[in-house]
């Protein structure tokens, strides 16, 4: 008997990501340009979140029949991205087809005190998270991947940095403390003390956790290769480069080489001009998309 | 004797430590000069588009195949990998990189998409029990050739085969604690 959909599946499908660059797209030709650089998935969605950012407004579940149409262009994985608590868009995406969901702090969060209940779809989500709490939060409510919330369409990798290192901190210290410990560091940070256990037990996430939010070169992506991310999520910074195809294929060599200076030198070399950036300061409070739906 | 995991994107760290439980040295191939030490090579379950494009780049292909048909190297490909050993892919991207070494014609994402993917428990021969089977988006063998055996089947083709030194499946070993499949890949190595 076939069982479809089982926690195994879902987090397996994410494993085989790892060590691999999901790249935002917004169009079939950009998806084509994704896989040909050797992007282990493309993220379909109408805006790529600088422009989100540009635009504001309430930004929702992409189209349809765009995201259909990269589906059928393109052999690799597609995933898209709901609305935080948005479980409609997610049953319309699982009846689509598309091969991963992203519950994402990008779009405007529909829901200002529950995530979807996860465990219901048979198609695996990813969610973003700032630390340890955050991430067990998630996957208790079924995530099967997870990612840095970093801040997203800023370009500006700071905030991706600050939460790779803060959870990677926070394991650390579970793996260091004794069982009592544990139960009073559960309770500080809202999640269960089984989870907690796993992690202190495995030394990591229980999933697979990627880097995500203004990485935009090949710098960058080895940068968070190096501070402990499985794979990396890039969303502006291809398509807003100038040279879309070499930015691309250069940051899928440098997240394979991340720890190859040699390698990093030569695909840093000649990109043409990145993507403008963000400083953290110029953003007020309610630009910050990282504070939704923690 | 030295086991090698394709250390290029997906599922590596798990074939590491399933080898390594093997009571064998396991270690992560990402270098033609790695490849010198290793008996075997598993090629892992990952994307095989992207899989197939860095391996021709870093110059890891080319030494892969002569090593294999010259039987100095034997080789385990789990899903993503039984599609870079077969000699033929339907429904690839156009110029789908491979490196055309088993007498097998292959069909892409053969189950569906993500939805899709399942487990199951499945009969392989020669063990006596079933094993559990996770299949991610998973390929299947449509067409064998008569020096390829089969070694398990679903209605919908073959999921694992074995050809000399070679030995494909369609699922992933790697993700449950069983470790029979690649009990069965050291054995092949050992008489490389």
């Amino acid at each position: 008997m076939k069982e479809q959909g089982t926690f195994r599946v879902k987090k397996g499908m994410a494993q085989m990501q790892k060590g691999g660059v999901i790249m935002d797209v917004t169009t079939v030709e950009q998806a084509q340009i994704a896989e040909k650089a050797g992007a282990v998935a493309v993220m379909a969605l109408e805006r790529v979140p600088a422009d989100i950012r540009a635009a504001g407004g309430v930004a929702r579940m992409a189209d349809p029949v765009m995201i259909k149409k990269i589906m059928d262009t393109v052999t690799i994985p597609v995933m898209a991205k709901v609305r935080i608590g948005h479980f409609t868009e997610a049953q319309i995406l699982e009846e689509i087809g598309v091969d991963y969901i992203d519950e994402s702090e990008v779009l405007t969060p529909a829901d200002e005190q529950y995530h979807i209940n996860k465990h219901e779809f048979k198609v695996p989500f990813v969610c973003g998270a700032r630390d340890l709490g955050e991430a067990l939060r998630r996957i208790s409510e079924g995530a099967a991947m997870i990612r840095t919330k970093g801040e997203p369409g800023t370009g500006n990798v700071v905030e991706a940095v600050r939460h790779m290192r803060k959870v990677m901190d926070q394991i650390r210290q579970v793996v260091g403390k004794a069982e009592d410990e544990l139960v009073v560091m559960a309770k500080e940070l809202g999640v269960s003390l089984e989870w907690l256990q796993e992690v202190k037990k495995a030394g990591r996430l229980p999933v697979v956790n990627f880097a995500a939010g203004g990485i935009a070169s090949p710098a960058d992506a080895a940068l968070m290769m190096q501070l402990g991310s499985d794979g990396i999520f890039v969303g502006s910074g291809i398509f807003k480069a100038a040279n879309p195809q070499k930015v691309a294929e250069a940051i899928v060599k440098a997240t394979m080489n991340y720890d190859d200076p040699k390698v990093l030198a030569e695909v840093s070399r000649g990109l043409g001009e990145a993507m403008p950036g963000l400083e953290m300061s110029t953003l007020t409070q309610a630009d910050r998309m990282q504070e939704r739906g923690a | 004797m030295k086991i090698g995991v394709l250390s290029i994107q997906g599922a590596v760290s798990e074939h590491l430590s399933h080898i390594a439980r093997c009571d064998v040295e396991a270690v992560p191939v990402k270098t033609k000069e790695t490849l010198c030490e290793v008996s075997g090579l598993v090629i892992p379950g990952g994307e095989s588009t992207t899989i197939g494009k860095l391996i021709e780049i870093s110059g890891l292909a080319a030494p892969i195949r002569e090593r294999a048909h010259s039987g100095t190297l034997a080789l385990f490909g789990t899903c993503a990998g039984l599609v870079l050993l077969a000699q033929e892919v339907l429904d690839g991207t156009k110029n789908q990189p491979k490196l055309e070494l088993m007498n097998t014609r292959v069909k892409r994402n053969a189950f569906g998409r993500q939805r899709e993917s399942f487990e199951t428990k499945l009969e392989v021969k020669g063990f006596t029990s079933p094993l559990v089977g996770v299949f991610i988006r998973a390929p299947i063998i449509v067409e064998a050739g008569e020096d390829v055996e089969e070694l398990a089947r679903l209605p919908e083709g073959i999921v694992a085969a074995r050809q000399g030194n070679l030995l494909a499946v369609s699922f992933h070993p790697e993700l449950t604690d069983d470790r029979r499949m690649h009990q069965l890949f050291v054995e092949m190595c050992k008489v490389i």
